[in-house]
């Protein structure tokens, strides 16, 4: 989804090699050096060299895809969304969009969750009467947007299924609760806290749910080791699994 | 235990002592911990019941007992070695578990359409027969909980006869690991369908003893009929999916609304009800038993041979599986070829095996209509061996949210039909 402005200039500058060059540039930087060594001396000369991830997916119109019949209504969905967010002035909500393997994903600005989740669950339109909950992902390598929520849309009234990502940083990891507007969002919310840290204003009690209350850490967080912690049991306490045989 | 002005805290300690109390004192409430390891909780879920007299008024639900980190773990191994981790979630569902994640990892290698006719049959087969026995246990252990082990002994004994076509398939009661992505791992061993005709025949009978002893027993009516009440509305802000909201009325199914694995070739009815009670529950789940017995009759039909792992040698391993002397699976002409045919076959077996296959990067969402309800898995990839992140939108766990909606205002016996009538298995809730 993108403005007036933003479509002119998809349709000209967006694939000029200068633009994707810039694009590219402005991803964050995936690892330094040739080897990747930081232990040794990097004897290669390439120690400055930064390699870079690949910059955003962006896909553009047409969404729908004729070959594709998963893809049929995304076009309508994208436009009826966009409808309801130019009524409300909010249409840069939605940073760019992304279709692939037959789903789309609309990229959101965390600040504005809460009126596009009223939006998809209240415009006729769009009615996404059900929200399958949200997935908290960690990518450590993307400076500045760390954590990820992933929300799934579905429509009962349309038979129509969207997914909806924001992210957040790792030093500011506040996302607006949507549990007001979906109460099923609840557990998940609190799920995606637990395992990921990720705060989510407004829950009416973000509390651990899986883990125990007193639990330090956020057991799926990429920079969380698997096992590697002591568990104390009736005040015996078992050595982390990689601690407990050889496995190297 | 401790006495404040209005309430009695009950979570621990010595039940004379807190009959002793609450007697002694003016308070009138009792907040009572149900669970985690009552018998009637279904394994260890916790209830933490605000009571005044019979009458609950207060219900929260603590889960987290059975927390194994399955979704961590699948961040440790390969695509394929994941299949042996989500079995073991909703271990009464664990063919649903393992469809719903090989369909998200096919979708990101963009295979959906090259996964084999009779994988996909076999798929479908299997789950059905799933369905049934998750439903009869449902049933059973719900009758169990509310003291009728006749109910119990009767659905784990029908469970068994699909339990037996499970072993015989798979080698395993639970936990299968059968459905890869791909495929299968291997093909149905002969006489597969002569046992599953064997079950057709006798099931429709089987479910019949059980609707004789339920439908119109005024015992069962009573603990039943009006209780535990949610409405579609209800449903629909609590996320709640599968027979739950079948039984408020919304013909719901994603077997019909999003057809996977080929279900849009099967003729089957969406069974309905509008109670939105425990009884429309039932009525909804052993209906919905009738109506597998119906696809997997078709899946008997549509059975034609041919393979049962995609053909591409890069993701499918060998599945064209005998028995060998030593009593286990395996392919001798695979065998063969890479150890005295081909030395690239042997590496590129070594490398398929132990590296696992790469899975593009992106993220891509399936889900399946399971006994209990939407069973979704996000899974994403960055590109290698192993997932960057699995996710599983597990319906026990998005449905006992509704244990306050359905309990607060009834009395602690309703409590018990209640979550019975959710049907959650905790090892989904926790994963």
């Amino acid at each position: 989804m993108s403005n007036e402005y933003e479509r002119d200039r998809d349709e000209a500058a967006e694939n000029l090699p200068d633009q994707r060059g810039r694009e590219r540039l402005a991803a964050p930087i995936k690892r330094t050096g040739m080897f990747g060594t930081s232990t040794s001396g990097d004897t290669s000369g390439f120690g400055g060299l930064q390699v870079r991830g690949s910059a955003p997916a962006h896909s553009r119109r047409p969404f729908t895809d004729p070959d594709d019949p998963r893809t049929a209504d995304f076009d309508r969905v994208a436009d009826d969304l966009e409808a309801a967010l130019t009524a409300l002035d909010r249409v840069d909500l939605v940073e760019r969009v992304e279709v692939a393997h037959g789903e789309i994903t609309f990229h959101v600005r965390r600040e504005g969750l809460v009126e596009l989740a009223r939006v998809l669950r209240d415009d006729p339109a769009l009615r996404y009467e059900l929200c399958t909950g949200v997935a908290g992902v960690h990518y450590p390598q993307e400076v500045g947007r760390e954590l990820h929520a992933v929300y799934h849309f579905r429509s009962i009234t349309h038979n129509s299924e969207i997914r909806v990502e924001t992210t957040c940083p790792d030093a500011d990891p506040h996302v607006p609760s949507i549990v007001a507007v979906y109460p099923t969002n609840d557990w998940h919310e609190r799920e995606a806290w637990d395992f990921f840290g990720i705060v989510f204003d407004g829950h009416p009690g973000l509390t651990r749910i899986q883990m125990p209350d007193d639990w330090h850490g956020h057991p799926q967080r990429k920079d969380y080791p698997l096992g590697g912690i002591p568990v104390e049991y009736r005040g015996a306490t078992i050595p982390p699994p990689d601690e407990r045989r050889d496995y190297k | 235990m401790t006495v404040t002005e209005d309430y009695i805290d009950a979570s621990g300690g010595d039940w004379d002592e807190v009959v002793e109390k609450a007697q002694g004192s003016s308070a009138e409430r009792l907040v009572v911990n149900m669970g985690p390891q009552h018998p009637s909780t279904h394994g260890v879920l916790r209830l933490i019941l605000t009571l005044d007299g019979e009458t609950c008024t207060e219900a929260r639900v603590g889960i987290g007992y059975l927390h194994t980190g399955i979704e961590k773990n699948m961040e440790y191994r390969t695509w394929t070695q994941g299949t042996t981790f989500v079995t073991r979630m909703d271990y009464l569902t664990p063919l649903f578990n393992e469809t719903a994640y090989c369909l998200a990892v096919e979708k990101l290698l963009d295979i959906t359409d090259r996964v084999p006719e009779r994988a996909n049959v076999i798929r479908v087969m299997l789950m059905e027969l799933n369905r049934m026995a998750s439903h009869f246990v449902a049933m059973a252990t719900f009758g169990m909980e509310l003291g009728a082990t006749t109910v119990m002994t009767n659905g784990f004994r029908e469970r068994e006869m699909i339990l037996d076509i499970f072993e015989l398939v798979t080698g395993l009661r639970m936990n299968h690991a059968y459905i890869r992505p791909g495929g299968v791992a291997q093909d149905l061993p002969p006489g597969t369908v002569g046992k599953v005709r064997e079950l057709l025949k006798e099931m429709p009978e089987r479910i019949q003893i059980m609707r004789k002893l339920l439908d119109e027993n005024p015992l069962y009516l009573a603990r039943t009929k009006d209780v535990a009440y949610l409405n579609l509305p209800g449903c629909m802000a609590l996320g709640v999916t599968g027979p739950l909201v079948r039984a408020s009325g919304l013909a719901w199914d994603l077997r019909k609304a999003k057809p996977y694995c080929g279900y849009e070739n099967y003729e089957f009815d969406v069974p309905v009800s509008d109670g939105g009670d425990v009884y429309a529950r039932y009525r909804v789940r052993i209906a919905e038993m009738e109506e597998s017995l119906k696809i997997i009759e078709q899946c008997l039909d549509k059975l034609e041979p041919g393979p049962v792992m995609i053909e591409d040698a890069k993701i499918g391993w060998p599945a064209k599986l005998a028995l060998g002397p030593d009593g286990l699976g395996n392919s001798p002409d695979h065998i063969a070829h890479i150890m005295s045919g081909s030395m690239e076959a042997l590496i590129h077996h070594f490398k398929l095996v132990t590296e696992g296959f790469r899975v593009p990067a992106g993220q891509a969402y399936a889900a399946v209509e399971s006994a209990k309800g939407e069973l979704g898995c996000y899974a994403v990839s960055d590109g290698g061996t192993r997932p960057h992140r699995v996710h599983f939108r597990d319906p026990s766990f998005t449905h006992l949210q509704a244990v306050a909606a359905m309990c607060e205002g009834g009395t602690v016996a309703d409590v018990i039909a209640a979550v019975a009538s959710i049907d959650p298995v905790m090892g989904g809730v926790d994963r």
